[in-house]
């Protein structure tokens, strides 16, 4: 992963942003007609911080992520994004100020190769979104790219088409996507779901080695791969948050191990 | 690179080199001299007839078509506007130009005549491409066909501008260098190097950032919004090159012809353009003049072919009709995809013994 750190230059834009907190949400609430999918949200992440979301399903935790990101605009409530209010702005201006996330069902271009896939990535955060010029060998993104694709293991398989990847090879690079570019934040939806045992071992070395400064949330099922990953925890319950801890007091927490461990999730 | 279409991108690590770098002669694939030495013998071997009424109209409606199977292909928008598109060119280019209606045309020079036509052609095709890109799918040809459709009426009911039902005869291309371009041979070079010009950038745009977010936006819209792209902006912009290359297709169009009417843009036009594209294959840009040809022939000859078969010659579009209907029902994607799917079956099968064969060649490996 030291790829990711070398082509990002994050320090410099970190020190930029000050003490604000890389992620603040104040009363954010989503209603889909009468149906609370999320109500009365109040969270804050540090700068760096990795926290994971727990919940069981339909307790809210997609839709705070695409509340997060802008894929849906919350009914009310504020966003704020190291300290800069971006509750309105459409998706691609806040992925441009450094947030990033992935998909619980991957989103690829299954038409592109993986190479082309995370060279669009890259390009995306970067200038000449429209360029039309073909880029050449020595093209600075198509370096990162090829890196970013070496972290996740898919070097060997760069030229063929998504759509031919196999589903743990589509869920590593939805991960490689998130990370192109400098990420200041991260949004994991379920990066577990449906991985062998040694690639969840991957998956928490990935996410483990990322630069300390690239704080990110997760969501996760995985109690195992959460608790690993994550300095703190939020448990969702019902559209609203139910607990706050450290992973200690989370997992210890006898209402928590009530509604969640022994709610018929399998440990494990 | 460089003008071949496959889908294999440069080795990474490789000395430093600029874009133009994999342009040399040498990785030109062999087909590309073949059908250029071809197109650009063709002179040669058939007559004028041939040559401006069949070659150059596939040609310029091979043009029109591939800025169909840009939207289409590359950017999952179907836009039944590009014949709109290249026949406002064609008005402008009257209006601003000569023509016989006296009364209407400016009969400024060409070379200012010429660029004005296709910036606001290209600029009608930009806004039609605003207003559709906000739909999906069907609405978005409900869309274009709407305002093509309106395009057709208007002209044919507005006398002041577009003069009406007869709309301008008499335009020409300008005698330059001596040459007089409307003659068969010449004309049929100008429109051979447009159609090349127009059918390279599309394919070297099919490689370059746009192009490839292009293809991102189709296959996902959403997470390339994730990705940190503007997709509504980058749909507009596919319009305003595609809707380019219709313009420079309906300027050729109108010198062919000599005349450009109502009828031009109608909507039967419009809707064969999208045939074209679509009998010729959608998945590269060497498809629409594929269908343009075997649509231009089918027009052609069709009828003379029907009374030497001893039937009446006023049923030719049945014949017209019902070619098109067996290629689409034999081969979905068109004759490319008819191509492709003949060429595996040569590559995987042992034409000696019948033999499948793994890809990478002989048998016995």
């Amino acid at each position: 992963m030291n790829a990711i750190a070398n082509t990002s230059t994050m320090a410099t834009r970190l020190s930029a942003t000050g003490t604000a907190n890389a992620l603040e949400l104040r009363g954010v609430s989503k209603f889909f007609g009468a149906l609370a999918a999320m109500q009365d949200i109040t969270l804050t992440v540090k700068p760096g911080e990795r926290r994971a979301v727990l919940g069981s399903n339909g307790a809210g935790k997609t839709t705070l992520f695409n509340c997060i990101t802008g894929d849906f605009l919350p009914t009310s409530g504020v966003v704020r994004m190291f300290g800069e209010d971006v509750t309105r702005f459409p998706p691609h201006d806040r992925i441009r100020r450094g947030l990033r996330r992935t998909y619980q069902i991957s989103l690829l271009f299954g038409g592109l190769t993986v190479i082309d896939n995370v060279y669009l990535a890259c390009r995306g955060v970067s200038r000449n979104r429209f360029s039309l010029i073909r880029p050449g060998r020595s093209d600075a993104l198509m370096h990162s790219a090829a890196e970013l694709i070496e972290a996740v293991h898919l070097t060997d398989v760069q030229e063929t088409l998504v759509s031919a990847l196999s589903y743990g090879q589509q869920r590593q690079l939805e991960i490689a996507l998130a990370l192109a570019g400098a990420p200041r934040f991260i949004l994991f939806d379920e990066p577990a779901a449906g991985l062998s045992p040694t690639e969840r071992r991957d998956l928490i070395d990935i996410l483990n080695n990322l630069p300390g400064h690239m704080g990110y949330i997760i969501i996760e099922h995985d109690m195992d791969v959460a608790l690993r990953v994550a300095e703190s925890v939020t448990m969702m319950h019902n559209g609203r948050i139910f607990k706050e801890g450290n992973p200690a007091e989370i997992e210890a927490d006898p209402e928590v191990q009530e509604l969640y461990l022994g709610g018929g999730f399998t440990h494990g | 690179m460089a003008v071949t279409e496959d889908t294999s991108t440069a080795p990474i690590n490789g000395k430093p080199q600029s874009w133009w770098s994999g342009l040399s002669l040498s990785s030109i694939p062999t087909p590309y001299w073949f059908v250029g030495a071809f197109m650009l013998l063709l002179p040669v071997l058939v007559g004028p007839f041939m040559l401006f009424q069949v070659f150059g109209w596939a040609l310029i409606l091979g043009m029109i078509a591939l800025s169909l199977m840009f939207l289409g292909g590359y950017g999952g928008m179907v836009s039944l506007v590009q014949m709109s598109v290249a026949a406002c060119a064609a008005y402008m280019l009257a209006i601003f130009g000569d023509s016989a209606i006296t009364q209407i045309s400016l009969g400024w020079p060409w070379w200012v005549a010429i660029p004005i036509a296709l910036v606001i052609a290209t600029g009608f095709g930009t806004l039609t491409g605003a207003l559709a890109v906000r739909t999906e799918g069907i609405y978005t040809i409900m869309i274009t066909l709407a305002i093509a459709s309106a395009f057709f009426y208007f002209t044919r009911q507005n006398y002041v501008l577009f003069n009406g039902f007869s709309g301008f005869n008499g335009v020409k291309p300008p005698q330059l260098l001596g040459v007089d371009w409307r003659q068969p041979i010449p004309f049929y070079y100008l429109t051979l190097f447009w159609a090349a010009v127009a059918y390279l950038s599309v394919l070297y745009v099919s490689r370059a950032p746009f192009g490839l977010a292009l293809q991102g936006v189709r296959d996902n819209a959403r997470r390339m919004e994730a990705l940190g792209y503007n997709v509504t902006a980058h749909r507009i912009a596919a319009y305003v090159f595609a809707s380019f290359i219709a313009a420079v297709a309906g300027i050729l169009l109108v010198w062919l012809n000599g005349q450009v009417s109502p009828g031009t843009a109608g909507i039967g036009p419009a809707i064969d353009i999208l045939i074209i594209a679509v009998v010729g294959g959608l998945a590269r840009p060497v498809g629409p003049f594929i269908g343009a040809i075997i649509y231009v022939l089918l027009r052609t000859f069709a009828l003379d072919f029907m009374v030497s078969m001893g039937l009446s010659g006023e049923r030719f579009q049945l014949l017209v009709g019902l070619v098109f209907l067996g290629i689409v029902f034999w081969s979905p994607d068109g004759i490319l995809g008819l191509w492709e799917r003949w060429r595996n079956r040569m590559n995987s099968t042992d034409r000696l013994t019948g033999e499948t064969r793994d890809k990478d060649g002989g048998s016995e490996a």
